[in-house]
């Protein structure tokens, strides 16, 4: 993997990247997070799966910090990252988000949509920048698209834009938040294809999805979020072939009867 | 016409359509000569025509003013550059300072809004005469009192109030999603907004902008009220001096040498932007 800089170190052996303790989340009175407890290890891929609204992108928007938290806390390679008072901008840039939505800047060409983080948020020197942004670009098999202003592309090749932008500065951790499921049938292998080279890289991710065989494929954990709580979380075997839950047997089965499974 | 069953090839069709293009044009082109023409004959043998003419289109009263005029068109061209300037710096920082909540900019943003109501709801030829002649009545020390520098000020006031809700408007219509990626990628809120929102914004508001600019470039003729020899000013001088319209339609002719380009280039700006980036993005991001 091409890279910028100085690798961020990681966490002293064996503490985890991430570490979410309690966490809990409201909109008003509407509670969207009830205390959320999860662990995700050096290298581990966790899934987030769940109906929508369980809570799932509200999580991932909670770890980068674009939302405030109610209560609980969130490490980073065992550091604290929710106090009260701390500059999330600095964290930020550890964390790599891609959207539903892909959220690229439409009035700048695919190769300053995958340098901005770095050229303005890091300061890396412009030409420095540019190069590996190429570079990440071409492993992704978009060099020829470089040049292109993002709504030329495909919704895939825009998603994989996306996940470029998100690793240029190699995140500590990646949170793709169903990345797939703005994506026309046909463009989501493409984008599944380029994560699954990431996790074999060994990349750190948290991935809220609707596409179980993939959780399957790719995920160490799956956990199944129904109305703000984890209710069952384990390896994707148990979950997604012999869940204990009541709620998690009768979320897969309506994936089953939609052919969703 | 052939009776038989054959069929139409794509040859027949060309020429068709060929054959109607031809005859729009002719019937256009026709009843355009008509009509314009009938209307310019009768004006020109209308009884009153000469005296018309003599007042409005003198060629000799246009020759004496003209250069004049066109000096102080001049003025009216720099005039009109140096405000838009302004304009432009001011009403973007009131747009923002209006938009985004910055606790410590709280009294600032007060302010704005005071100085947008109060901006937008005065006649500007009020506001211009009230500048002009009471900023130099103070006899206070470090103003200035040169009347163009004070009708240009007077202005740029006025266009930054509408203008920053042209601004206002286009950082509004930015969506949200786009902010967060550019936080999500670490830029702090400052970068997000040099780097993501602003740029879409004005690029969004161009041509309603561009209105506001024609506009203005009208409205620097206001400026004569305090005395400087711009356009309109020179003309009113020679009208009152020989009782002859003539001056005043040169410089209507040139205002609209330079209103009537940038119109087209509005047009053409938001015809591009349709067209470039389809009618999705003219609706929203997404």
């Amino acid at each position: 993997m091409s890279g910028l800089g100085p690798v961020i170190p990681g966490a002293p052996a064996g503490a985890p990247v991430l570490e979410i303790r309690g966490v809990t989340k409201s909109y008003g009175d509407q509670d969207v997070l009830k205390g959320i407890n999860l662990t995700v290890g050096e290298h581990e891929a966790v899934a987030l799966i769940g109906a929508s609204g369980s809570g799932k992108s509200t999580l991932l928007r909670c770890i980068d910090l674009l939302e405030e938290i109610g209560d609980g806390d969130i490490f980073l390679d065992g550091e604290p990252i929710t106090v009260p008072g701390l500059n999330p901008v600095p964290i930020r840039r550890k964390l790599g988000l891609v959207f539903q939505s892909f959220n690229l800047f439409p009035h700048m060409r695919v190769i300053d949509n995958v340098v901005l983080g770095a050229v303005r948020g890091q300061k890396v020197p412009a030409a420095e920048a540019r190069e590996a942004g190429l570079k990440l670009l071409a492993r992704f098999g978009l060099e020829s698209r470089a040049r292109d202003y993002p709504d030329r592309l495909s919704g895939g090749q825009q998603q994989r834009v996306a996940i470029a932008r998100a690793m240029l500065t190699r995140p500590r951790a990646l949170l793709l938040d169903e990345v797939t499921s703005a994506l026309d049938p046909e463009l989501v292998g493409e984008v599944l294809e380029l994560i699954r080279e990431l996790k074999l890289e060994g990349m750190t991710m948290i991935l809220a999805t609707h596409e179980m065989s993939f959780a399957r494929d790719v995920a160490d954990q799956v956990c199944f979020l129904e109305d703000g709580r984890i209710v069952e979380q384990g390896p994707p075997e148990q979950i997604l072939s012999a869940p204990r839950e009541a709620a998690t047997q009768r979320f897969l089965s309506r994936l089953i009867d939609a052919n969703r499974l | 016409m052939s009776t038989q069953h054959t069929l139409t090839t794509r040859e027949d069709r060309a020429q068709a359509r060929r054959r109607r293009t031809r005859r729009h044009i002719a019937i256009a082109g026709t009843s355009t000569v008509v009509v314009l023409g009938g209307l310019a004959a009768r004006i020109v043998t209308a009884r009153g025509w000469p005296s018309v003419r003599r007042t409005f289109f003198s060629a000799h009263r246009f020759s004496q003013a003209f250069g004049g005029i066109l000096s102080g068109f001049w003025l009216d061209v720099r005039l009109f550059l140096i405000v838009e300037v302004c304009v432009l710096a001011l009403a973007l920082l009131i747009a923002l300072i209006r938009t985004f909540d910055i606790p410590a900019l709280f009294p600032l943003k007060l302010l704005c809004i005071v100085f947008v109501d109060v901006m937008r709801g005065i006649p500007t030829i009020l506001l211009v005469y009230l500048v002009g002649f009471s900023v130099p009545a103070l006899n206070l020390k470090g103003l200035p009192n040169n009347e163009v520098v004070l009708g240009g000020a007077a202005l740029a006031m006025c266009y930054s109030a509408y203008v920053s809700e042209v601004f206002r408007a286009g950082l509004m219509s930015i969506h949200p999603s786009q902010g967060a990626a550019a936080l999500a990628l670490g830029l702090s809120p400052a970068q997000a907004l040099r780097a993501v929102i602003v740029p879409q914004a004005v690029r969004r508001v161009a041509p309603p902008l561009l209105n506001d600019f024609i506009a203005l470039q009208k409205d620097v003729a206001l400026v004569s009220i305090l005395g400087p020899q711009e356009a309109f000013r020179v003309a009113q001088i020679f009208q009152d001096q020989y009782f002859n319209f003539t001056p005043l339609l040169g410089a209507a002719a040139l205002y609209l040498c330079v209103t009537i380009p940038m119109t087209r280039f509005v047009d053409h700006l938001q015809a591009r932007t349709l067209r470039a980036r389809g009618p999705s993005f003219a609706l929203g991001p997404r």
